[in-house]
């Protein structure tokens, strides 16, 4: 078990955002957040990394408390933001460098990392071009690899494949499930409900609450849907 | 260390890729300082006088010779009567009269002659700048004459009535050349690293790198630091345009005028850091810097109007820009060679506006993002 939260909530104002979620993640799993926008996930997501800091519960993340050794967490944790990660006036090679270095690689750790990564995604020729000039896709690609640089334990992906096209998004997660079967764990929120087919197991999130939680094929044999897409449309109903 | 080092070299990547950014960086300083200096100048320079001379004598003709000569002024119009003052200011041709009573060469020598400087006050900068240099001309001419008639025992005495306050400071370059150098080191060291903060939020890069290792105190210093230096190169150019160009003096220590420019920019850093916390993208950042910063310190520093004829409120205000007390350690170090023990004050209360800034940036770096 690499993350788990109890009764994790957040407020704003008023406003509850997150409401008292509980949950456990193992390593290698690919753990979905579903659910409409502001449904909560990303609100989720950012306590996780420590982003935010939780009105009440409690979380750890690879066996660390978030909020008393975040320091500890955050070496051990990858993150995709929704907007871009990655910087458009630096080259493919820059980026790579500089992220290595932030998280601490020495030059030569950075110089074969870079070379595996271009290998992985074929962009070598592309190495000393700006990252603003690549299509989306690619863009994506490219930030995904570059949240594993310090191969991390776990890396949380928040809504990844938005904007992104049909092809694009299913070669997306044949990254993902390579880094899933090297051993990290996924924390994917989105809201394309094809998506969630993909993942080991997802929970629903509607009005900061998580209503169902399992994997894809029990939530739908639950709800008696043909897709999740119903099982989705059956929840948001119910509540 | 070297997370910080790599975090730095993104930093000047950022910059020296985005065209934009070097323009303000390195085209407006240099833009600045020659177009506030040639404007001043050429005014100056080609300034049209009048002369009404009622005595006609050697002394009043060498003193005009003298105003002619000096290359700030150019005799435009020689005026027979009083009458003809009034239609020659109407005109717009000219921006100042000089008039000499009856009997000027005869008065100099017993009690002392009188000599009337008017200025064209419909442009007040003008005016004052024109009669300064005008009275400083008379004042020279009264000390040639002193001392060439002491030797004869005898004296020359000249009384220059003027409507405006003689100034010794001012001198075109003297004024603007700090003014610019506040002005630059604000909008270098505030505006851009305002700017380049919210960039990074805006473009959703800020969470990536509050997810890292790094500190928050690491991400600051990362950002600033770049503007730091060029900051310091900015304040060089100037300061050597001034010389070079302008003639300015520097009679100070250079070694105080880097250490107070250093100060200066940590106030000033700070700021831009405080406004990027509360900025959600550049827009918003580059609109608070330029109202609240840039403006004030244009407007109410005394760069451009001095403080001393703004109304007691407008005073008040100009005491909490940092430019305000900015301004007056440039001009003494340079102009005046003064020392730390003139400006002991004044750098006390910019290392005040540092702390407090820097502690409440801090404070809401942590808070915000």
């Amino acid at each position: 078990m690499v993350i788990s939260t109890e009764k994790l909530s957040k407020k704003f104002g008023a406003f509850t955002a997150v409401d008292a979620i509980t949950f456990e993640v193992d390593q290698g799993e690919i753990f979905g957040f579903l659910g409409a926008n502001g449904a909560g996930k990303t609100t989720a997501l950012r306590m996780l990394t420590g982003l935010l800091t939780p009105s009440s519960g409690k979380a750890s993340v690879a066996g660390y408390d978030v909020w008393k050794q975040p320091e500890m967490v955050k070496r051990r944790i990858g993150y995709m933001s929704q907007k871009f990660s990655l910087y458009e006036d630096l080259t493919i090679k820059e980026n790579i460098r500089l992220f290595g270095g932030i998280y601490g690689l020495s030059s030569a750790q950075i110089k074969s990392k870079t070379n595996e990564l271009l290998d992985k995604l074929g962009l070598h020729t592309e190495a000393e071009k700006l990252v603003g000039s690549l299509p989306l896709g690619w863009k994506q690609k490219l930030a995904f690899s570059v949240a594993l640089i310090h191969e991390p334990k776990i890396v949380f992906l928040d809504e990844p494949t938005s904007g992104v096209d049909p092809i694009t998004r299913r070669q997306f997660w044949e990254l993902i499930y390579q880094a899933a079967q090297s051993g990290v764990t996924l924390m994917v929120t989105t809201h394309y409900m094809e998506e969630a087919e993909y993942c080991d197991r997802i929970s629903m999130m509607v009005d900061g609450k998580i209503q169902a939680l399992d994997t894809p094929g029990n939530l739908k044999k639950t709800f008696q849907a043909k897709d999740m897409d119903e099982v989705f449309r059956k929840l948001a109903r119910g509540s | 260390m070297g997370r910080f080092l790599a975090f730095i070299r993104k930093e000047f990547r950022h910059i020296l890729r985005d065209r934009r950014t070097l323009l303000i960086l390195f085209g407006m300083p240099v833009a600045q300082v020659l177009l506030f200096g040639f404007v001043l100048t050429n005014e100056i320079k080609n300034a049209s006088i009048a002369v009404l001379d009622h005595s006609k004598d050697v002394e009043t003709t060498a003193l005009s010779n003298k105003l002619a000569s000096s290359g700030y002024f150019h005799i435009d119009k020689n005026l027979a009567s009083e009458q003809e003052l009034e239609p020659a200011f109407r005109s717009g041709k000219i921006k100042l009269a000089v008039v000499f009573p009856p009997n000027f060469a005869e008065n100099a020598g017993r009690d002392g002659a009188a000599v009337q400087l008017i200025g064209d006050a419909s442009d007040p900068n003008t005016a004052t700048t024109l009669i300064n240099y005008a009275n400083a001309i008379v004042l020279d001419f009264q000390r040639e004459k002193a001392a060439a008639s002491g030797a004869n025992g005898g004296l020359f005495l000249i009384n220059a009535e003027t409507s405006m306050r003689y100034n010794p400071e001012q001198k075109g370059a003297f004024n603007f050349v700090p003014g610019v150098m506040t002005l630059i080191l604000m909008l270098v060291s505030a505006m851009m690293t305002s700017i380049t903060i919210a960039r990074e939020k805006e473009m959703g890069t800020m969470e990536v790198l509050l997810v890292s290792p790094l500190r928050p105190l690491q991400i600051i210093l990362g950002k600033t630091t770049p503007y730091l230096v060029l900051s310091m190169a900015n304040a060089i150019v100037v300061v050597l345009l001034g010389i070079v160009v302008f003639g300015m003096p520097m009679r100070g220590s250079i070694l105080l005028l880097a250490g107070e420019c250093l100060l200066y920019m940590f106030v000033a850093l700070s700021l831009g850091i405080f406004i990027s916390t509360r900025a959600k993208d550049q827009m918003t950042a580059m609109f608070m810097s330029g109202l609240g910063l840039l403006m004030p310190t244009m407007l109410l520093s005394g760069f451009i109007f001095p403080r001393e004829s703004m109304p007691k409120v407008l005073q008040y205000i100009g005491n909490i820009i940092p430019a305000s007390w900015f301004n007056p350690i440039v001009k003494g170090i340079m102009i005046k060679g003064v020392g730390l023990e003139a400006l002991w004050t004044h750098t006390i209360i910019l290392g005040l506006m540092a702390l407090v800034f820097l502690v409440l940036s801090l404070k809401n770096f942590k808070d915000r993002l």
